[in-house]
């Protein structure tokens, strides 16, 4: 079975600078990878290029089997292929509603919906529903997302992007700014997600999270893929080896 | 903002989340409620200091139609503000449509309602002229909105110097001036109130209830959220002030008629008037939040105390100390509050957005 997602010989230079020099990645359908590198790796502009949000200077990004071009964050989501930034991208003073379905509201029927007029009861059941498929706890579904807490807006995000991903998710650093209950909430967001079939991009620096939540483990080094694990037949010490540099190979 | 949702929550546990719901939506309604109660204090005032002259309904009329140009010109800047934006040029982009409107009707000639329309039309496009080019200038250029304004405040009122040579114009066709400057509805409610009160409404139903109207919100709450969700955040910029443009385009033909002058020297001020009235009643100069409603209300202030102070025979120039005073204690409590209310906000070191170029501002959705 084809990758969902694959990308090979990704380059990317700015200016002199080579963020990525011919980074391979791929992700199957309802499995969760996990990239992982130091800082300065590439997991994050690799992420960019494939959520559309930047372009590589060289490479081929194949979706299905079939090469594509992500100009924009649009064009990828319209393959279904969603991103959860690190900042989240919410708009603080708008309902966990409104962000929701924030560039995709649902119009109202007939001349009102054309006059611009949206259907609220519609958008505030859809985001119920996507919020209880993934165990989000959102109690309030009009409240401004800036007041709630971090657990609760990094849920709102990560519901958003599953509930609108039919094929591929990226998450960057979801986990960052979380307590211990908020992070046990979003690596079993996580794991639903994947479970209902849409590949998982996990970027992480923890690697505890990265051995309990993913199936396969990429290692970015120098802008490079620099080896691949199964996480189950892997280790802590076995994946910082390869994040440092002192440890080459490959297992699966 | 409903309300809906308070009754159901209260036997959840809430380990790590304070009152998290509705601050802002609760200290919107406090800010409202509370410029509300300041406007009904300081018109009880007064009523009670002269009970024969100011609670008049003769006397209100006066204070209303004084604030119905006003107050279409603050609709468009309610939405600017909400981008996080601000518009100097209102006033300017006024007095500059009344003088091509005036022109444009005298070249015509005539008395009747045909001329009328085309002034109507042309003091119209020329508003909208000048917010396309300050939404252009603002969105495509990413010159901050104070000194695109600013600049263009300077390029109107040049404008219509220039082509009036500084002499107010004062013609207008008889049936804008005799209907719409002095007419009646009912007898008593003044046509110009009554056409004030329908833009509002409109631009009111389109901010609060419309698909285009959340987008503004959403802009002005971050910018980069919109982009990354597909919002065309340029487009939707220039729209906004472009209808504020339209809307002062539309102020400057009422304002024509209702004057019967361009007044080209009585506009300098009109700007911060709308926006101090704007600020009063809620909405916030960081962007995300606004109303309609409270803009009304704001804009209400400082023509009930100038109309006060003229009957108690108090120097009119007061009511400029009071209105400073008001408007420097709305954006504080306003600052403090909003500081409080969104996790991770600060209460110092704000950094207004139209000061820089839009979308440039730190997100306050930053933990």
């Amino acid at each position: 079975m084809a990758p969902v997602l694959q990308a090979r010989g990704i380059t990317r230079e700015y200016g002199h600078v080579t963020a990525l020099a011919g980074a391979d990645f791929e992700v199957e359908a309802g499995e969760v990878v996990a990239l992982i590198g130091d800082n300065g790796a590439g997991k994050s502009t690799l992420t960019r290029i494939l959520s559309g949000t930047d372009l590589p200077t060289s490479g081929e990004i194949l979706f299905e089997g079939e090469p594509v071009t992500l100009g924009s964050p649009v064009a990828a989501r319209e393959l279904g292929i969603e991103t959860v930034y690190q900042d989240l991208a919410l708009a603080p003073h708008l309902s966990p509603v409104q962000n929701m379905y924030l560039g995709r509201e649902v119009m109202k029927h007939g001349l009102l919906g054309r006059l611009g007029f949206m259907d609220k009861a519609a958008m505030r059941a859809g985001s119920r529903k996507a919020f209880d498929d993934l165990g989000a706890t959102v109690r309030d579904l009009d409240g401004p997302v800036g007041g709630m807490s971090g657990g609760q807006r990094q849920g709102i995000a990560v519901a958003r992007a599953a509930a609108w991903a039919s094929k591929v998710i990226f998450l960057d650093e979801p986990t960052a700014a979380l307590g211990v209950v908020q992070t046990r909430n979003v690596l079993d967001l996580i794991r639903r997600t994947a479970a209902n079939g849409i590949a998982v991009v996990f970027i992480s620096h923890s690697m505890p999270h990265v051995i309990d939540v993913s199936d396969r483990v990429q290692v970015m080094r120098q802008g490079r893929r620099v080896a691949t694990f199964r996480t189950a037949d892997t280790s802590m010490e076995q994946l910082v080896g390869a994040m440092t540099g002192a440890l080459e190979g490959s297992t699966a | 903002m409903s309300s809906v949702a308070t009754a159901t929550r209260t036997t959840e546990k809430r380990p790590e989340a304070p009152k998290g719901r509705s601050r802002i939506a609760k200290l919107l309604a406090t800010q409202q409620l509370q410029i509300v109660f300041v406007l009904l204090v300081i018109y009880a005032i007064f009523a009670i200091m002269r009970p024969e002259t100011f609670p008049t309904l003769y006397n209100l009329r006066g204070i209303v139609v004084n604030t119905s140009i006003l107050a279409v010109l603050g609709a468009g800047m309610t939405l600017v503000i909400i981008t996080g934006g601000i518009d100097l040029s209102v006033g300017s982009v006024l007095v500059f449509s009344g003088v091509i409107a005036s022109k444009t009707m005298v070249a015509a000639g005539g008395q009747g309602w045909g001329v009328a329309a085309l002034g109507v039309a042309v003091a119209g496009a020329c508003g909208l002229g000048w917010g396309l080019l300050n939404g252009v200038l603002i969105a495509k250029l990413n010159i901050p909105p104070l000194i695109v304004t600013l600049g263009t405040l300077g390029m109107a009122l040049g404008f219509s110097q220039i082509i009036t040579k500084g002499v107010d114009l004062r013609d207008a066709p008889d049936v804008l001036v005799n209907n719409i400057g002095f007419g009646n509805v009912f007898g008593q409610v003044p046509w110009i109130s009554v056409i004030a009160l329908v833009v509002v409404i409109v631009v009111g139903v389109l901010l609060h209830r419309s698909r285009w109207g959340l987008h503004v919100f959403a802009i002005g709450s971050n910018a980069e959220a919109g982009r990354r969700v597909g919002l065309k955040v340029d487009r939707q910029l220039i729209g906004v002030y472009a209808l504020a443009g339209l809307l002062a385009g539309f102020a400057g033909l009422l304002n024509l008629v209702f004057y019967q002058s361009t007044t080209i020297g009585g506009q300098t001020q009109t700007n911060l008037n709308v926006i101090a009235g704007v600020v009063i009643g809620g909405t916030s100069l960081f962007g995300g939040v606004g109303t309609i409603f409270g803009t009304i209300i704001g804009l209400f202030i400082p023509a009930v105390l100038q109309n006060g102070f003229v009957i108690l025979g108090v120097q009119p120039f007061w009511q400029q100390v009071v209105v400073g005073a008001v408007l420097v204690a709305a954006v504080y409590a306003d600052q403090t509050r909003r500081a409080r209310a969104l996790r991770g906000g600060r209460s110092t070191g704000f950094r207004f957005p139209f000061l820089n170029p839009h979308g440039t501002t730190p997100t306050k959705e930053q933990s």
